[in-house]
């Protein structure tokens, strides 16, 4: 199949035509040997079936970090180049058309955010353009879907232009030349667009707006999350489990039945107890997980596609920056609140090594779900809000000092910031939806079916008494330093394959307050669940996980033990 | 007027200046000079975020962030007080 490369520089709309020119069937890909990500998809022309890359955005052809090589290598793959130039900033992005139009490969150039352009007052002389360039030049308004008729039917006029090669400076001075024959600007006002934008980037304004905009985000996210599941995910259960209660009738008692359908709470099901792998292993990942990542995924879509995220990068930078990581990681932060899982595949969108692993192992030892944070309302709201309060406290705290101790210890660098920040414009309807598909989908081919395997493990060791037997084992550590009941062992390796369940285990325990608030912490920091695990070795690969697990280990040991001096005493 | 070259990290918010000199190698001129930040063109500071946070300057239609390190090699010339 023939390839079609979207070659532009960033913030210039280039998923928003992508999104234009394909059909449904668009999926994020990841580059072989690299964690860049780009997506793909397949679009008819003249008969003929093209496949269609958004290479990721690039400011030049020779690349600065992982994904500008990632662009590079997919438009040496191309068999036609789109060009997606933005109109209101014509002269920086000419010089990765230059560039483009160097290496001899049939270019088409559209210029997007034509609207934009003309209401700022920048007038270009498309005709013109077009004849220097050597190339058609297409004005488009992607958002409304303007120009993007005119676009396709000229693709196949695509045209290998006669650019000799040039160096940086004969391509400054050529643009130069290009920008005044072509571009008139009107003289402007400053707009309330502007004020706005310079509002939520300047730190007085910005951080109380940051907070405002995050709390908003986090009650649409649960308002959206709360509707999926009782109005769509809930009821589609309710159809279901009496084909389940079924058959467990056609089972019967034993050890299939144990993994399939898992124990009866009072002879009936209960999606959240049974533990079987067709009852809880499909209700949590389907009901009670999957309805916040569609929320979280698309809270942050619309955040990314406004411009709001690169602001609020701007606005965290000196914390994050500090902890050896980029502003940019308070994504991993907000997904991660939600779901480890989306989180840790976020960590792919730093730049080095370092970064990765900080925000990786970070986010492992003191991000709490939404699963384990309902946990923790669930098993210490009774006792008064303090404690509740007590284990998110030393959650943030960890967060800090840990990020502050990593950042000292890790090799490596952690490049400054370098951000463009573009705009506030009004997210496309389709972009969003389809951004937020690729991520769903992303999300049910990597978490799920370790999700599934996760219950079916932990069934099987319950089953055959290997939990209890490795719970004695380690009991006299884990309960000797940490003060805890006997039995929340048990509880706490469970928790490596499922925190939310392994919570609930503490409760029968009788243990005290205090006890509850230093096993809730610890089942936190000490090791991620095994979904999250599995991705975050993926993306650390082998040596980087096992020196974070070490650290996880080793830090929920060292709180805990703090924790029960201060609570406990000895 | 008198004119003075500083650093970019000397200006205030607000204040404005002509970039004049990108102390560094082929890459690094490179790279800000894509994003915008030319020889030439006026460039004026937005934002400064505190306890060594970055600043977020405008150029043209352009606006960047940009952290100190890298800021402290961009120099702009700026009318004298």
């Amino acid at each position: 199949m023939k390839k079609i490369i979207l070659m532009g520089n960033p913030n210039v709309g280039k998923s928003v035509i992508f999104s234009r020119l394909t059909g449904a069937n668009v999926i994020a890909s990841n580059y072989p040997g690299t964690t860049v990500d780009f997506s793909k998809g397949s679009m008819r022309l003249m008969g003929e079936k093209y496949e269609i890359i958004d290479a990721p955005g690039t400011y030049s052809l020779t690349p600065t970090n992982r994904a500008e090589e990632v662009a590079l290598k997919l438009f040496k793959e191309g068999d036609i180049i789109i060009n997606v130039v933005n109109a209101t900033n014509l002269e920086r992005n000419l010089y990765l058309t230059l560039e483009i139009l160097e290496k001899k490969k049939p270019t088409i150039v559209a210029l997007n955010l034509w609207d934009e352009a003309k209401h700022t007052g920048i007038n270009i002389d498309v005709e013109k353009l077009e004849k220097i360039l050597g190339v058609p030049v297409v004005p488009t308004t992607a958002l409304t879907g303007e120009g993007i008729k005119e676009l396709i039917s000229r693709i196949k006029e695509a045209k290998i232009p006669q650019t000799k090669s040039s160096s940086e400076k004969e391509r400054w001075a050529k643009i130069g030349k290009i920008i005044k024959s072509v571009e008139k600007v009107e003289h402007r006002h400053h707009t309330i667009k502007e004020t706005i934008s310079d509002a939520t980037i300047k730190p007085v304004t910005g951080i109380p707006l940051a907070f405002i905009i995050i709390i908003a985000s986090f009650w649409i996210v649960r308002f959206i999350g709360e509707t999926l599941v009782n109005y769509i995910f809930d009821p589609i259960f309710q159809i279901y489990k009496p084909i389940a209660l079924q058959i467990s009738h056609l089972l019967g008692p034993g050890i299939l039945h144990d993994i399939i359908i898992g124990r009866l709470v009072d002879g009936d099901i209960s999606f959240m107890e049974s533990m079987g792998l067709f009852t809880t292993g499909i209700y949590v990942p389907f009901a009670a997980v999957l309805p916040y990542i569609i929320a979280f995924y698309l809270i942050l879509s619309i955040l990314e596609d406004s411009g709001y995220l690169p602001r609020l990068a701007t606005l965290v930078d000196n914390v994050f920056h500090k902890l050896g990581m980029h502003g940019h990681s308070i994504v991993t932060v907000f997904l991660g609140l939600g779901c480890n899982v989306p989180g840790a595949l976020s960590t792919r969108i730093l730049e080095t090594r370092k970064q990765r692993f900080i925000s990786a192992t970070l986010l492992a030892i003191s991000v709490p779900c939404m699963a384990q944070t309902a946990m923790v309302f669930g098993i210490l709201g009774r006792y008064g809000l303090q404690y509740i309060l007590i284990v998110f406290l030393t959650l943030m705290i960890l967060y800090l000092l840990m990020g502050i101790l990593l950042n000292r210890i890790t090799k490596g660098e952690s490049p400054e910031i370098f951000l463009e920040i573009p705009p506030y414009r009004r997210p496309s309807v389709l972009a969003t939806l389809k951004k937020t598909w690729m991520r769903i989908r992303w999300f049910l081919k990597d978490a799920i079916p370790w999700l599934f395997l996760g219950v079916v493990l932990v069934n099987v060791l319950y089953s055959i008494g290997f939990i209890d037997w490795i719970g004695n084992l380690f009991a006299p550590i884990i309960e000797g330093i940490l003060g805890l009941s006997k039995g929340a062992t048990t509880a706490l390796l469970v928790g490596f394959l499922r925190k939310d369940l392994a919570v609930g285990m503490l409760l029968p325990l009788n243990m005290t307050p205090n006890q509850l608030v230093i096993a809730a912490t610890i089942l936190t920091i000490y090791f991620p669940c095994v979904a999250t695990f599995t991705v975050l070795l993926k993306e650390l690969g082998l040596k980087d996980m096992i020196k974070s697990t070490v650290i996880m280990i080793l830090t929920a040991l060292t709180v805990g033990g703090i924790l029960r001096l201060i609570l406990i005493g000895w | 007027m008198a004119k003075n070259i500083v650093p970019l990290l000397k200006l205030r918010e607000g204040e404005e200046g002509k970039i004049v000199d990108l102390k560094g190698g082929f890459g690094f001129q490179r790279k800000i000079r894509v994003m915008g930040l030319r020889e030439g063109k006026k460039i004026r500071v937005i934002s400064i975020q505190p306890v060594g946070g970055p600043i977020t300057v405008g150029v043209g239609s352009n606006i960047v962030t940009i952290g100190r390190g890298m800021a402290q090699r961009v120099f702009v010339e700026v009318d004298q007080q």
